[in-house]
C-alpha cells in the first residue's frame, strides 16, 4: 500500500503536485495518466525513492520512505522503468534472478528457496520457454515480461512500472496490462502503472489516478469516466472520447 | 555452463603460469625452463642463471602480471558502471590524469623552483592525484549528465587538453626532466625496482580487493543506476568503492609503467565473450587471468623483437575494439 500524504513535487520553478494526499491499496491495480509532461514518471520515482526532491510524506507499508534504508526500500518496492534492458550474455533466468538480490550475501549467493521464487516469478509471467535464452534475441513484449518477472523475484508488496506499454503492439500492451491485473488481484500486490493508452487504462484497471495541473485525481473507473475530468484535460477539436467513455461507462 | 567457466578458468590459470615461466626464460640469455623451475623453486642450477631470474626477470614477470591483471579489472569495472563497451582506463581520461599528475611532478615542480625528488612514491603519488581526480570530475558531472556519451566526450576533450598542457610544460623544462619523462610514457614493465615493487604489489592487490567486494554492485549495475538503486544497492558507496578501486589499479599501474593502452579496453571483452557470461563472478576473476596472460604474451613479444610495450598492446588490442564496435548490431546490416 502506498499512501501520499501532502506531497509536494516541484520541477524547476514548476509545482507539479501540490499537496496531494491520496493512497493505492493492496490486491488493487491503478493506472497513472496524464498529458504528456505532466509528471506521471516524476511521481513513480518519487515514491520508488529515486527522486527525493519533495516535501509531505511518501508512506509504503505503514512506513516513511525517507527511513528506509536502501535495503529495506528494495524489500518494500521494486520498479520496471522506461528503459529498454538488453544485457549480452546473460540468461533470461539470470535476469530475474538479480531480483533476488535484497535479499542474497554480499557476492549475491542463491540458495534454495530463492531459485524457487525465481522460477515462479519466471512462470507466472509464462516465460519458462525462454528461461536459458538471451533478452538480445527476443521482443519488446518479452523483454519487458522478464523484466516484470524479475521485479515478481523481489517479492515486494509494492510494484511500480513506468510506461510499461509503450513499445508494445496492440494485442501485447492488453496481456500485458492483464498480466499485471492478475498479478494485483491474485497475489494482492499494490500496482501502479503509468501509461498513455487511456482504452487500456478504462478497461482493465481498478482505479485511475489522473494527474491535472498540481492535482491528482484518484478514482475508480466509473467515477473517473463520469467525472468529465478525461473529455477536459484529453479532448482536441480533433479528438473525442465521448464513445471511448461510453463504453467504459458500467 | 558451470563446467565451461571450470573448464576455462583451469586452462587460463595453466596458460598464465606456462607464459610466466615463458617470460622468465626469453631474453638477453636464453634460459632454458627447466633451469627456470630449478631457480624458483630453489633447485639446482648455475648461480648466475639464478641470479638473472631471480633479481632481474622474476620482478619484471611479476609487474607484467600485475599491470594486466590490475588495468583489465579497472576497465571492467568502467565498462559495466558506465555501461558503455567502449569505457576504460584510457578513454575515460584516468590515464591522463595519471599522466598529468607526474608531468606537473617531473617537468612542472621544477619549473617552480621546487626540486622533484625521483623518489618512487613522489611519481605513484603524483599519479594516483591525477586519477583520482580525474574520477572525483566524471562522478561530479556523470551525476548530472544523462548521456554518458557525453562523459566519454568529456574523457577525450580532458585527454586532448592533457595533453595540450604536458606540450607546454615539456617545452618549458629541462633536458634531464624532460628525458624522465618521456622514458615514463613510452611504457615500461622493466624499470621498476624490488623497493617499487613493495609499493605496486600491496596497491594493487588492495584494488583487486576492493574489486572483489564490488562484485555484487557491479552485477546490479548491469542494469542501470535506476534499476540498481531500487534493488537495494547503496549507490554513493558502490560508486566510491568502483573509483577507489579503479584509482589504486589503474592510477598505480600508470604511475609506475607508463600509460599501457588497450589491455583495459579489450579483455574484458575478450573474457566476455571466452565465458558467454556477464556474470562479475565470472568475470572478474576472468579478467585477472586474461589480462595477466596478455600482458605476459606482450612483454614475450616486446622482448623478443625490443619494441616498446605500448606498441604491442595497441597493436593486439586495436583490432578487439574494431571487432566490438563493428559487432554492435546497430551499426552493422
Amino acid at each position: 500500500m502506498i499512501r501520499l500524504k501532502n506531497l509536494s513535487i516541484c520541477y524547476g520553478s514548476r509545482i507539479l503536485f501540490d499537496k496531494v494526499n491520496t493512497s493505492f491499496d493492496n490486491g488493487q491495480l491503478t493506472a497513472l495518466i496524464g498529458r504528456n509532461g505532466s509528471g506521471k514518471s516524476t511521481l513513480l520515482r518519487a515514491i520508488a525513492g529515486l527522486n527525493r526532491q519533495y516535501s509531505g510524506d511518501i508512506i509504503l507499508d505503514g512506513k516513511d520512505l525517507r527511513s528506509l534504508s536502501p535495503g529495506g526500500l528494495a524489500k518494500s518496492l521494486a520498479f520496471v522503468t522506461t528503459e529498454r534492458t538488453r544485457i549480452p550474455n546473460m540468461r533470461c533466468v539470470d535476469v530475474v534472478a538479480i531480483g533476488r538480490a535484497p535479499y542474497t550475501n554480499w557476492i549475491g549467493r542463491m540458495q534454495d528457496i530463492d531459485r524457487n521464487i525465481v522460477m515462479d516469478a519466471i512462470s507466472s509471467v509464462g516465460m519458462e520457454n525462454y528461461a536459458e535464452r538471451t533478452m538480445d534475441t527476443m521482443s519488446d513484449g518479452e523483454c519487458q515480461r522478464i523484466m516484470i518477472a524479475r521485479a515478481l523475484a523481489q517479492d515486494t508488496p509494492v510494484m511500480l512500472l513506468d510506461e510499461p506499454t509503450s513499445f508494445l503492439d496492440m494485442p501485447n500492451r492488453y496481456e500485458l496490462v492483464s498480466l499485471l491485473r492478475t498479478l494485483a488481484h491474485v497475489s494482492g500486490k499494490c500496482i501502479l502503472f503509468s501509461t498513455h493508452e487511456l482504452d487500456v487504462a478504462l478497461r482493465m484497471c481498478d482505479s485511475i489516478a489522473l494527474v491535472d495541473n498540481g492535482a491528482l485525481h484518484h478514482l475508480s473507473v466509473t467515477e473517473m469516466v463520469n467525472s468529465g475530468h478525461i473529455q477536459r484535460l484529453f479532448s482536441s477539436p480533433e479528438v473525442s472520447f465521448e464513445e471511448l467513455l461510453w463504453q467504459n461507462r458500467k | 555452463m558451470r563446467t565451461r567457466a571450470s573448464i576455462l578458468f583451469i586452462v587460463l590459470a595453466a596458460l598464465t603460469l606456462f607464459l610466466f615461466m615463458l617470460d622468465l626464460s626469453v631474453g638477453a640469455v636464453a634460459v632454458p625452463l627447466s633451469d627456470v623451475w630449478a631457480a624458483l623453486t630453489g633447485g639446482e642450477c648455475p648461480r648466475t642463471t639464478a641470479k638473472i631470474i631471480l633479481s632481474i626477470r622474476l620482478i619484471k614477470a611479476i609487474v607484467a602480471l600485475l599491470a594486466g591483471a590490475a588495468l583489465s579489472v579497472s576497465g571492467l569495472q568502467m565498462q559495466t558502471l558506465f555501461r558503455n563497451p567502449l569505457a576504460g582506463p584510457y578513454v575515460l581520461g584516468i590515464s591522463s590524469g595519471a599522466s598529468l599528475g607526474v608531468a606537473l611532478f617531473i617537468l612542472g615542480a621544477p619549473l617552480f623552483g621546487l626540486s622533484a625528488s625521483f623518489a618512487s612514491l613522489g611519481i605513484a603519488g603524483a599519479a594516483w592525484i591525477g586519477a583520482a581526480a580525474v574520477l572525483i570530475v566524471i562522478a561530479a558531472v556523470g551525476h548530472r549528465i544523462k548521456d554518458i556519451m557525453v562523459i566519454l566526450i568529456l574523457g577525450m576533450m580532458f585527454s586532448s587538453g592533457v595533453g595540450a598542457i604536458v606540450q607546454i610544460l615539456q617545452y618549458l623544462s629541462k633536458e634531464e626532466s624532460l628525458k624522465a619523462f618521456v622514458i615514463w610514457t613510452m611504457g615500461s614493465l622493466g624499470d621498476i625496482t624490488l623497493s617499487q615493487l613493495y609499493i605496486l604489489l600491496p596497491a594493487v592487490m588492495m584494488g583487486l580487493a576492493l574489486a572483489v567486494v564490488t562484485i555484487k554492485p557491479l552485477n546490479l549495475l548491469l542494469f542501470g543506476e535506476e534499476y540498481a538503486v531500487t534493488m537495494g544497492l547503496n549507490i554513493r558507496r558502490s560508486r566510491g568503492l568502483l573509483f577507489l578501486s579503479t584509482t589504486l589499479l589503474a592510477g598505480t599501474v600508470t604511475a609506475f609503467c607508463g600509460p599501457i593502452g588497450f589491455i583495459g579496453l579489450a579483455m574484458p571483452h575478450v573474457t566476455r565473450m571466452l565465458f558467454d557470461n556477464s556474470d562479475h563472478r565470472i568475470l572478474i576473476p576472468g579478467t585477472v587471468l586474461t589480462g595477466a596472460s596478455v600482458l605476459l604474451l606482450c612483454d614475450l613479444v616486446s622482448k623478443i623483437f625490443t619494441l616498446p610495450v605500448n606498441a604491442i598492446t595497441a597493436l593486439l588490442g586495436i583490432p578487439v575494439v574494431v571487432w566490438v564496435v563493428l559487432r554492435n548490431k546497430s551499426v552493422t546490416r
